[in-house]
């Protein structure tokens, strides 16, 4: 194995560079109050995910502690601070999925991904989360991957469902 | 006025006045917790619980408004029962390790369990919280004994406008601290330790210096020298059970003598020392300024090491308005270590300096690679007041039976300009007093010389002095107003820095002090430290001023007698070698990369 | 409507209304296709695809009007639908079926039985709505526009009267008189307190203050419920419509939709819903020409359940972690940004247009004396049709589940039903004939909640459902007081502890006493309510706790399956490597 360590952008990038398109959004709310979660959300939709560093970066631009953004960012489930896969699948344990057999359907996909919640794939493809409803309830259980729903999934069809992605 | 029943007392209270104010002023008590008055309310704990007639659940008391015809109720079963359980459940998630934590005996969360009677553990479980962050040399977090009462968190953001602490993540995985729990040494902590003064339990504390200065007392090899900063002796006493504001100065230095120190010598010799430099620097200053050339102002004290952390990092571009003058405790260790130890002939090797602060920054400030003079740093510990109390009970010391005795010359005498150095304002009072003096010949024209408007506990107090009529050698400040500002918190110089940083500040020298009321509520002070307690510490400080016979730092003998015998005259080559520095600029913001890299992972 | 016109008075309204009918008038059906989150999960995209080409193919295109609606009721037939104006419901719909379906209905008139709706217990097909069990007892009041009008067109909603009710206040009435109207129709929050929203209003309008807002809590987090899901997603004008009332009868200024992040398609159609109501003047400034100034923004929630609690919302809007804040001061005296705040939910503010349009007394003949009016019901669980209903307040339960729904699943048996989500309460079978209002449920010891409304057949072990419960009010718990922080963790491992036989005696009362502890002494209603599931199960299942506790025996046979489902939580990310080596333990 190589102990060479590839030259990093990051760098070389000044962290404007890197963070310009946030930088601008800030910029777009500038003087408005209460804007930190909508940056938060339009972050993460650009960058996938929160790091610690582009966490501090919005911070230092809202002029907040970094402590306090990150403490806002934790607080939401929606906000991750680990990069995620392609597609996310969100397991729904609402009460009524729960009950017709959500705890199955994530065991199917646990073991058919071999991973275990919150966590993604070494292939980068899926990350698994546990998500508490998401208003399908009539037709349990359900999952929703990168924002659709399937419904009525038969643990036994998971991949079905997972070949139909790509 | 509003009448209300409390415990079937009636009694009355100020409109607006929470029901745990109103039963205060009644003398009755309502256990609370996470309640601290004036400073903190977010109804966390929910110990304060009381019983309302009419209303269905129990309120915390700590945050409820009274009503007129209120009928409250404190002691019912259900209450009671409440109470219990809510502590037990603190409990659960918390370590039961008090004969190895440094809160022993002083734990509020102790002595609210000693008060409930609790007996077993009922509800044991997960723990939600388990790691220590012992990575800075000033303060240790456990965030296992961290009961979320969220005393820091205000602390930290509200007061001293640092904002390191905050509340993370959620349900019972929340934590205090830091974003993405990093280490205290790795954000722009100012190492104040306000938070250790208003943490209830041993979850932030100061580090430990006790061992370190018992290990250097037991070395025969070693000559130990103490020096008190003169915050501690208007202080300590509270440890023993004194009043605050109770000068202790005399039972102290007998204290430290029995203990085994070899010399005993007061910070304030220093402190007097610092005008004279500081003094002259400013003078400098504002000459240089005056003549059109290129002069920094306002200047801004240094002595406060708590808010030359917070500088360097909020300000790195505003350095130079620092005074290059080291902090008091440091001016003397490096004397210790050079003029002293020649005059005693040890080897300074050989010496060991410990430092009595009121100040957690202070511990930190040691370390600082700036802080060395021949390759010995100037000050090897520093105890906090509340280190100090400890190593005196752990001596077997009565501390109240003492006789007074006084410090050892030649570096234990000092003016009551010296003394003022622990309040908020006094540096700057101090130095006016000379400045005034070698600028005019007169003596400053206040009564009692003290400069009233920029005493007290106020965020940010301001002042002008005319200069008329001055000496030859200053024709230049004649009719110059000079403007000054003092402020105390990080807040405030936060406030005033802004201005500096935009060029709009229109003050010609400005007093820091880190921790708010200045060294007298510093954050190794004796808990708990409210606004009464600073105004008894300070009117103490006042009255040793107003009691020497000597008040002026340029009058203090031993002080002009050390600039013929060694350091030749105030920003001197000697005085610059021995008490002068220079600052770091530090990143506003952590550097993951660095921090990476020094670490190896990524 | 042509693009970009506005409507600056209300006569322009009136017209738009009427160029519409004009224009609708030569169309001899309308198709109505659910196009609701439940049926796109069940393609209904390649049913609309499928019926617009056979149209086209059929030359039906100037006869045939082809709506998108939002959802019908019955998703777990989906895709579903509707033709009108028969109201013959087709159900389970694929796109190889509507060649057949458009020639039959649509070109020769005859209704595809076959294809439409089946009623399992009388074994028949059912095409007329009308007819359906599920339908016929239903009072549209809120839900009047859904699975009807498409949910994406303003003229539609304005053809069905949209609007109009908030011009007739705006131009006729003064607020106060807006809130009078609304005080006596009786008409209490639907958020789940209950609240009566004509006092809230009275009280938001008589706060002096130059600035006001209102908020519409769309955060919909019981599980369970999807009632405001289908509101924003099928009819959001009307949510539109209810805050503009609200606006102008509490005097705000600003508005905020508050969506939860798991309802992408809710906030796609508020949004395009507000876009269309700015462009045509709706909101804006000097709104039909009355100078009354108003707008809204949409901000998504980012999943914190507790963000449906109003001040814990109001944080949220500010910036800053979801925690509730101390009441008082009410949002009504001070609320976002320090300002008098109205926040009202999404079904309430549904109910407003036809209020004002039909008049209080019309509203409040519906219901009960506690309730007045008509409550969404989200149906879930182990019964036969699943799915939206809208009855006057006071039915029962028996109805609901034994004729609305059709009874249970595989002839099961039924053994409880839960109600208010998490920290609601069950409703045993002793208690199926409650009439359903605000303080019925509350006798019965469980909550109306938000309507939501999950019915447990005999296999479902109580024990395994409290489990989750509490670790759903857990895991959503703002982390600040100790009681629900710590109190509800310690209940939760009691409860794991038992459903894994670890039992011990004694736990049922350690339960109890942490339970009324909690409630007792939290800050605000998730903490307050938290260990409702556990307090009414060991009320009505304390045999079940003993079988568990003394027995190890779990009837349900859920138990046996030890593994255990607790999600990982907040993923707090990594903390710094440097700390991991100095952990305690
Ligand atoms: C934990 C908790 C969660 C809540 N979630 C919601 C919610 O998702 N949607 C909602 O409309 N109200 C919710 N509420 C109720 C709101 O606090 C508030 O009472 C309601 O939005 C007022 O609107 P209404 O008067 O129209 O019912 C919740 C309350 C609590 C205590
Ligand atoms: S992802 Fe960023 S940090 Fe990683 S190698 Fe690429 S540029 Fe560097
Ligand atoms: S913090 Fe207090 S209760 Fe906890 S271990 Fe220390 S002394 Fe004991
Ligand atoms: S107080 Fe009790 S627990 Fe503590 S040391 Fe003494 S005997 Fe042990
Ligand atoms: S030491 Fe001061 S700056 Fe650091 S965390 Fe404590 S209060 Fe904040
Ligand atoms: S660290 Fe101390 S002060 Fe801060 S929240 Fe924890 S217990 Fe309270
Ligand atoms: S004010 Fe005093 S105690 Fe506080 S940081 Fe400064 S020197 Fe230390
Ligand atoms: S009861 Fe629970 S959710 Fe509500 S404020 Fe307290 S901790 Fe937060
Ligand atoms: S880079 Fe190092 S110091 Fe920084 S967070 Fe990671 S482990 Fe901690
Ligand atoms: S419970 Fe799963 S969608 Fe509602
Ligand atoms: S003291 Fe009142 S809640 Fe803690
Ligand atoms: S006590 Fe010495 S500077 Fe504060
Ligand atoms: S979404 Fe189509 S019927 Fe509910």
């Amino acid at each position: 194995m190589s102990t060479m360590v590839k030259p990093c952008k990051c760098a070389t990038e000044t962290k404007e560079e890197l963070y310009y398109k946030i930088s601008e959004i800030i910029e777009d709310y500038r003087g408005k109050e209460g804007s930190l979660i909508p940056i938060l959300h339009i972050a993460q939709g650009i960058y996938g995910y929160l790091t610690p560093e582009l966490l501090q970066f919005i911070a230092e631009k809202l002029d907040m502690p970094f402590s306090k953004v990150y403490g806002v960012a934790t607080f939401y489930s929606y906000f991750t601070i680990t990069p995620r896969g392609e597609y996310t699948i969100r397991v729904c344990l609402g009460t009524s999925c729960y009950l017709q057999g959500g705890k199955k359907v994530l065991a199917q996909l646990k073991k058919q991904l071999g991973i275990e919640i919150g966590q993604t794939t070494p292939d980068g493809k899926y990350t698994l989360e546990v998500v508490r409803c998401i208003g399908e309830c009539g037709i349990a259980p359900n999952i929703s991957i990168n924002n659709t729903s399937f419904t009525q999934v038969d643990p036994d069809k998971i991949g079905e469902i997972l070949e139909s992605l790509s | 006025m509003q009448s209300l029943t409390i415990n079937n007392k009636k009694v009355t209270a100020e409109e607006g006045m929470t029901i745990l104010e109103a039963a205060k002023k009644n003398n009755i008590f309502i256990p609370h917790f996470c309640f601290l008055e004036g400073i903190h309310q977010v109804g966390s704990c929910r110990i304060c619980v009381v019983e309302i007639e009419g209303v269905k659940a129990l309120q915390p008391s700590c945050s409820t408004r009274v009503k007129e015809g209120m009928v409250v109720h404190s002691n019912t079963e259900r209450v009671k029962k409440a109470r219990r359980v809510l502590y037990e459940l603190m409990l659960s998630d918390h370590p039961k390790d008090c004969l190895i934590c440094k809160r022993n005996q002083t734990c509020e969360f102790q002595k609210l369990g000693e008060l409930l009677g609790i007996e077993e553990y009922r509800f044991e479980g997960e723990q939600s919280k388990t790691y220590v962050d012992d990575s800075s040399p000033s303060i240790i977090r456990d965030t296992s004994k961290c009961i979320l009462c969220r005393r820091c968190v205000t602390v930290c953001n509200e007061i001293q406008g640092v904002g390191v602490l905050n509340v993370q993540g959620r349900s019972f995985k929340t934590v205090i601290g830091p974003a993405h729990q990093l280490p205290l040494n790795s954000v722009n902590c100012t190492y104040c330790g306000q938070c250790t003064v208003v943490c209830p339990v041993g979850a932030l504390q100061e580090r430990d210096s006790t061992h370190t200065v018992w290990q250097a007392l037991f070395d025969k090899s070693k000559r130990v020298i103490i020096q008190t900063a003169p915050a501690i002796r208007a202080a300590l006493g509270e440890e023993f059970g004194y009043e605050p504001g109770t000068l202790v100065t005399g039972k102290m230095v007998t204290a430290l003598r029995d203990i085994g120190f070899d010399e005993v010598f007061d910070t304030n010799f220093a402190a007097d020392l610092t005008i004279l430099e500081e003094g002259n620097e400013l003078l400098k200053r504002l000459a240089d300024a005056f003549a059109g050339k290129p002069a920094v102002l306002p200047m801004v004290t240094s002595c406060s090491p708590g808010w030359i952390k917070y500088v360097e990092h909020t300000f790195p571009e505003e350095l130079d308005h620092i005074s290059t003058c080291k902090s008091p405790h440091m001016m003397l260790g490096a004397l210790i270590k050079s003029y002293y130890a020649k005059k005693i002939k040890v080897d300074p090797k050989d010496i060991f300096v410990v430092s009595v602060m009121p100040c957690t920054a202070k511990k930190f400030e040691i370390t600082r690679p700036e802080m060395k003079n021949g390759g010995y740093p100037n000050v090897d510990a520093v105890l906090t007041t509340r280190e100090l109390a400890r190593m005196i009970k752990d001596a077997g010391i009565q501390f109240k039976t003492l006789e007074d005795s006084r410090f050892d010359s030649p570096l234990g005498l000092s003016t009551g300009a010296a003394d003022i150095f622990a309040a908020t304002g006094g540096v700057m009072e101090a130095a006016l007093r000379t400045v005034y003096e070698v600028v005019t010949g007169r003596e400053l024209p206040f009564g009692g010389l003290h400069v009233t408007p920029i005493i007290g506990l106020e965020q940010i107090k301001t002042a002008e002095i005319t200069i008329t009529d001055p000496v030859e050698a200053y024709k230049f400040l004649d009719g110059v107003t000079v403007k000054i500002a003092v402020t105390s918190g990080l807040m405030g110089a936060k406030q005033l820095m802004d201005e500096v940083s935009s060029g709009n500040s229109p003050y010609h020298f400005i007093e820091v002090m880190g921790c708010p009321g200045g060294c007298i509520s510093g954050g190794g002070q004796p808990r708990p430290t409210n606004n009464e307690i600073r105004q008894k510490r300070l009117l103490a400080i006042y009255s040793e001023d107003d009691h020497k016979q000597l008040r002026k730092s340029h009058e203090n003998p031993f002080v002009i007698k050390l600039y013929e015998d060694f350091l030749g005259e105030p920003l001197g080559h000697k005085s610059h070698e021995l008490l002068h520095t220079h600052y770091t600029k530090r990143n506003h913001l952590v550097d993951f990369q660095e921090c990476a890299e020094t670490i190896g992972i990524r | 409507m042509t693009k970009g016109m506005r409507i600056r008075n209300l006569q322009e309204l009136e017209n738009v209304r009427k160029q519409y009918d004009e224009k609708q008038k030569k169309y001899q059906y309308r198709v109505a296709v659910c196009s609701g989150t439940g049926c796109i999960s069940s393609k209904c995209e390649d049913v609309r695809d499928a019926l617009l080409e056979a149209i086209d193919k059929n030359g039906l295109a100037e006869k045939v009007f082809v709506s998108c609606t939002g959802c019908i009721g019955l998703c777990s037939l989906g895709p579903l639908m509707a033709v009108y104006p028969e109201g013959v419901l087709y159900t389970e719909l694929t796109p190889e079926l509507i060649p057949e379906i458009v020639k039959s209905h649509l070109v020769n008139g005859e209704i595809k039985t076959e294809n439409t709706y089946f009623d399992v217990k009388k074994k028949e097909h059912v095409p007329h709505i009308n007819d359906i069990d599920f339908f016929k007892d239903q009072v549209r009041i809120s839900l009047r526009n859904c699975g009807y009008i498409d949910c994406t067109s303003l003229e539609e909603y304005i053809a069905r009267d949209g609007y109009q009710a908030f011009a007739r206040a705006l131009l006729e009435m003064k607020p106060a008189e807006v809130v009078r109207e609304v005080k006596s129709s009786g008409l209490r929050g639907r958020g789940g307190a209950g609240f009566p929203t004509g006092v809230k209003w009275e009280s938001t309008l008589n706060t002096p203050g130059k600035e006001k807002y209102i908020i519409c809590n769309a955060d919909e987090g019981i599980p369970g419920s999807y009632m405001d899901k289908a509101l924003l997603e099928g009819d959001p004008h009307t949510i539109i419509e209810g805050m503009l009332i609200g606006a102008y009868a509490v005097g705000a200024t600003s508005g905020y939709a508050y969506i939860r992040a798991e309802y992408p398609l809710a906030v796609e159609r508020l949004d395009i819903a507000i876009n269309q109501a700015r462009k045509a003047g709706l909101l804006g400034v000097n709104i039909l020409g009355s100078r009354f100034d108003f707008d809204i923004e949409i901000r998504t929630g980012a999943g914190a359940f507790i963000c449906g609690e109003e001040t814990a919302m109001l944080q949220s809007i500010e910036g800053l972690r979801g925690e509730p804040r101390q009441k008082p001061p009410l949002p009504t005296e001070s609320g976002l940004f320090g300002k008098p705040t109205v926040i009202n939910n999404v079904e309430t503010l549904a109910s407003i247009p036809p209020i004002l349009l039909n008049g209080p007394a019309w509203y409040s003949a519906f219901g009960t004396e506690d309730t007045k009016g008509t409550k969404i019901f989200s149906l879930s669980g182990n019964m036969v049709n699943n799915g939206l209903i809208e009855v006057p307040m006071g039915v029962t339960l028996r109805k609901i589940l034994e004729e609305i729904s059709g009874g249970m699943k595989d002839n099961k048996t039924f053994k409880a039903a839960q109600t208010g989500g998490p920290s609601g309460g069950c409703i045993t079978s002793e208690f199926l004939d409650t009439p359903l209002d605000f303080s019925s449920m509350q006798k019965i010891g469980t909550i109306m909640g938000s309507g939501d409304f999950v019915v447990m057949d005999e296999d479902t072990c109580m024990i395994d459902m409290v489990k989750y419960f509490m670790e759903f009010v857990q895991e959503e718990s703002c982390g600040r007081c100790t009681s629900c922080r710590i109190g509800t963790k310690r209940m939760l491992e009691i409860i794991e502890r038992i459903t894994l036989g670890e039992g011990k005696e004694g736990d049922v009362e350690l339960l109890e006493e942490l339970g009324y502890t909690i409630q007792e002494t939290s800050a605000c209603g998730l903490g307050q309510t938290a260990p409702n599931s556990v307090l009414s199960t060991i009320r009505y299942f304390r045999d079940e706790y003993n079988e568990h506790i003394r027995n190890k025996h779990c009837r349900g046979g859920i138990c046996t399956d030890l593994a255990q489902v607790s999600r990982a939580g907040k993923t707090e990310g990594q903390p710094c490597k440097v700390l991991q080596l100095t952990t305690r333990r």
